[in-house]
C-alpha cells in the first residue's frame, strides 16, 4: 500500500517535524493572540483546520483553470468566503466564545498558513493529497495552539475548560494563579521555548549561524 | 484633538501591533533579521496603514454598514458580512498602488523589498487595523489616527528588533534557541517593555 503510506506521511509530517508554526514561521499571530484559554484555542484550531482543508481542496479541484496572474485574488477571495461562513456559524452557535476571539476569526483570511499550503501545494497537486497536507497542518497549529492554550490557562488561572483543576489559595487551596501567563509576554516566552524544545528533538532544524562568534577565551586558573 | 492624539498614542504604543495584540508576526519576525529591511517594512506598513484603514471607513459606512442603503429605500439591508472581502480588496489594491509609485519613483526601494512587498495584502495587522476600526466604532478621522498610530508601532517595534537580531548574530547562544527561537524570547521581553505604557495611561 504505497499509496496509503504516502497519505499518511503527508498527514503527519507536520505534526511535529515539519510543524507550520514552529519551523515554516506561519500563522503565529492567532497561535499567540487566541491562546489565553484552552476552549478559544481548541475553537480557533478548528475554524481554521475546517478553513484550510476546504479551501485547499477548492484551490487544488480548480487549479488547472486559474491564470498565473490573479491567482492569489482568486484564492484569497476563496478563503475569505469560507471565513465567513465560519465567522456566521460562530455567531450563530458559539456567541460567547466569538466574542472572546473577536477580530481574530476574521484575520484567519489574512493566515499566512491557508495562503501557504494553497500557494505552495494545493496549487500543484490533486485534490485529495492536498486535502490530507492542509488537514495535517490543520493538526499541526492546532497542537500548538492546544499546548500553549492549555499551559497559559492551567498556570495563569489554574483551570482547564473553565473548570478549575488546581485549587486556588484565595479559596483555601495552594495554588496562587500567575497573572502574568494571561499577558502577551508570557506567549512569546511560551512559543520560543517550544521551538528550542522541537528543535532540542530535531536538531537538522536549527538555523545556520550568520557570523561565526570568535571562541571564548577559557578564564585563566 | 485630545481624542484624536490618544488613539494614536495607543495605537502606538499601549495596544502595540506585533507586541501586544500579536498581529503581523509572521513578517515581523521574517523581515526583522536586518535593521534596513526592518525599517523599510515599518515605513511600508505605516503608509499601507495610514491609507487603508480610513479608505475601508469610508467603504464601510458608505456601502456596507446597516442602514448604509436607507437613501435607496433599503434601510433593512445589512451588508456587513461583507466587509471581509471588500477590505481585502482595497487593501490588495493599495499595496499594488505602492508598488507601482515605488517602482517608478524609488526603484532602489522596490528591489530591496523583491517578493515581500505583494505579500503586504496578507498581512493580518493591515487587515485588523480596518477590522477594529469597524469594531471600535471610530469617525473617519478617529479612524485615520488609529491606522496612522498602528503603522507608527509597528515601525518602532519592528526597527527596535531589528537592530538587537543584528547585535545578537555575533553572540553564543544554545543551538535551539539561535533564530526563531531568541527572535521569541526578544519580542517577548520587548513586550514586557511596552507593557509599561499601559501603566502610564492608566497613571494619566
Amino acid at each position: 500500500m504505497p499509496q496509503a503510506q504516502t497519505y499518511w506521511t503527508t498527514l503527519t509530517a507536520p505534526l511535529i517535524r515539519q510543524n507550520p508554526v514552529t519551523l515554516q514561521i506561519l500563522g503565529i499571530c492567532s497561535a499567540l493572540a487566541v491562546t489565553t484559554s484552552l476552549a478559544t484555542a481548541l475553537t480557533m484550531s478548528v475554524s481554521l483546520t475546517a478553513v484550510l482543508t476546504l479551501a485547499a481542496g477548492l484551490v487544488s479541484m480548480i487549479r488547472r483553470h486559474i491564470p498565473d496572474a490573479i491567482r492569489l485574488i482568486v484564492q484569497i477571495v476563496i478563503v475569505a468566503s469560507l471565513v465567513i461562513v465560519i465567522d456566521q456559524i460562530l455567531q450563530a452557535y458559539f456567541a460567547e466564545i466569538s466574542r472572546a476571539l473577536s477580530v481574530y476569526v476574521g484575520l484567519i483570511t489574512t493566515n499566512c498558513l491557508v495562503l501557504g499550503r494553497t500557494e505552495t501545494y494545493a496549487r500543484h497537486h490533486p485534490p485529495l493529497p492536498a486535502m490530507v497536507d492542509a488537514f495535517g497542518n490543520g493538526l499541526g497549529y492546532s497542537l500548538i495552539l492546544i499546548v500553549i492554550g492549555g499551559l497559559r490557562e492551567l498556570f495563569g488561572k489554574g483551570q482547564l475548560f473553565g473548570a478549575q483543576v488546581l485549587p486556588l489559595a484565595e479559596t483555601g487551596g495552594w495554588f496562587t494563579p500567575l497573572s502574568l501567563m494571561l499577558l502577551a509576554p508570557s506567549a512569546f516566552f511560551l512559543l520560543g521555548l517550544l521551538v528550542w524544545a522541537v528543535r532540542g528533538l530535531h536538531p537538522e532544524q536549527v538555523e545556520q549561524p550568520e557570523h561565526t562568534p570568535p571562541l571564548q577565551k577559557v578564564p585563566a586558573e | 484633538m485630545t481624542g484624536l492624539w490618544d488613539i494614536f498614542v495607543t495605537a502606538a504604543f499601549v495596544d502595540n501591533m506585533p507586541l501586544t495584540l500579536f498581529l503581523g508576526l509572521c513578517t515581523f519576525l521574517a523581515l526583522s533579521k536586518r535593521p534596513e529591511a526592518a525599517i523599510g517594512l515599518g515605513v511600508a506598513m505605516t503608509g499601507v496603514l495610514g491609507v487603508t484603514v480610513p479608505l475601508n471607513y469610508l467603504i464601510y459606512q458608505g456601502l456596507l454598514a446597516p442602514g448604509a442603503w436607507a437613501w435607496m429605500g433599503l434601510p433593512e439591508l445589512d451588508l456587513s458580512y461583507l466587509a471581509l472581502i471588500a477590505f481585502i480588496g482595497v487593501i490588495a489594491a493599495a499595496v499594488q498602488l505602492l508598488e507601482m509609485v515605488l517602482d517608478r519613483f524609488f526603484p532602489k526601494i522596490h528591489a530591496a523589498f523583491g517578493v515581500f512587498l505583494p505579500l503586504l495584502t496578507v498581512q493580518c495587522a493591515i487587515l485588523a487595523g480596518s477590522l477594529f476600526m469597524v469594531e471600535r466604532s471610530y469617525s473617519f478621522a478617529e479612524s485615520a489616527a488609529f491606522g496612522f498610530g498602528s503603522g507608527v508601532g509597528f515601525a518602532v517595534a519592528v526597527a527596535m528588533l531589528g537592530a538587537i537580531r543584528k547585535r545578537l548574530s555575533y553572540a553564543h547562544l544554545p543551538e535551539g534557541l539561535r533564530g526563531l527561537g531568541i527572535a521569541f524570547i526578544l519580542a517577548g521581553l520587548m513586550s514586557l517593555g511596552f507593557a509599561s505604557f499601559a501603566q502610564m495611561a492608566v497613571a494619566q
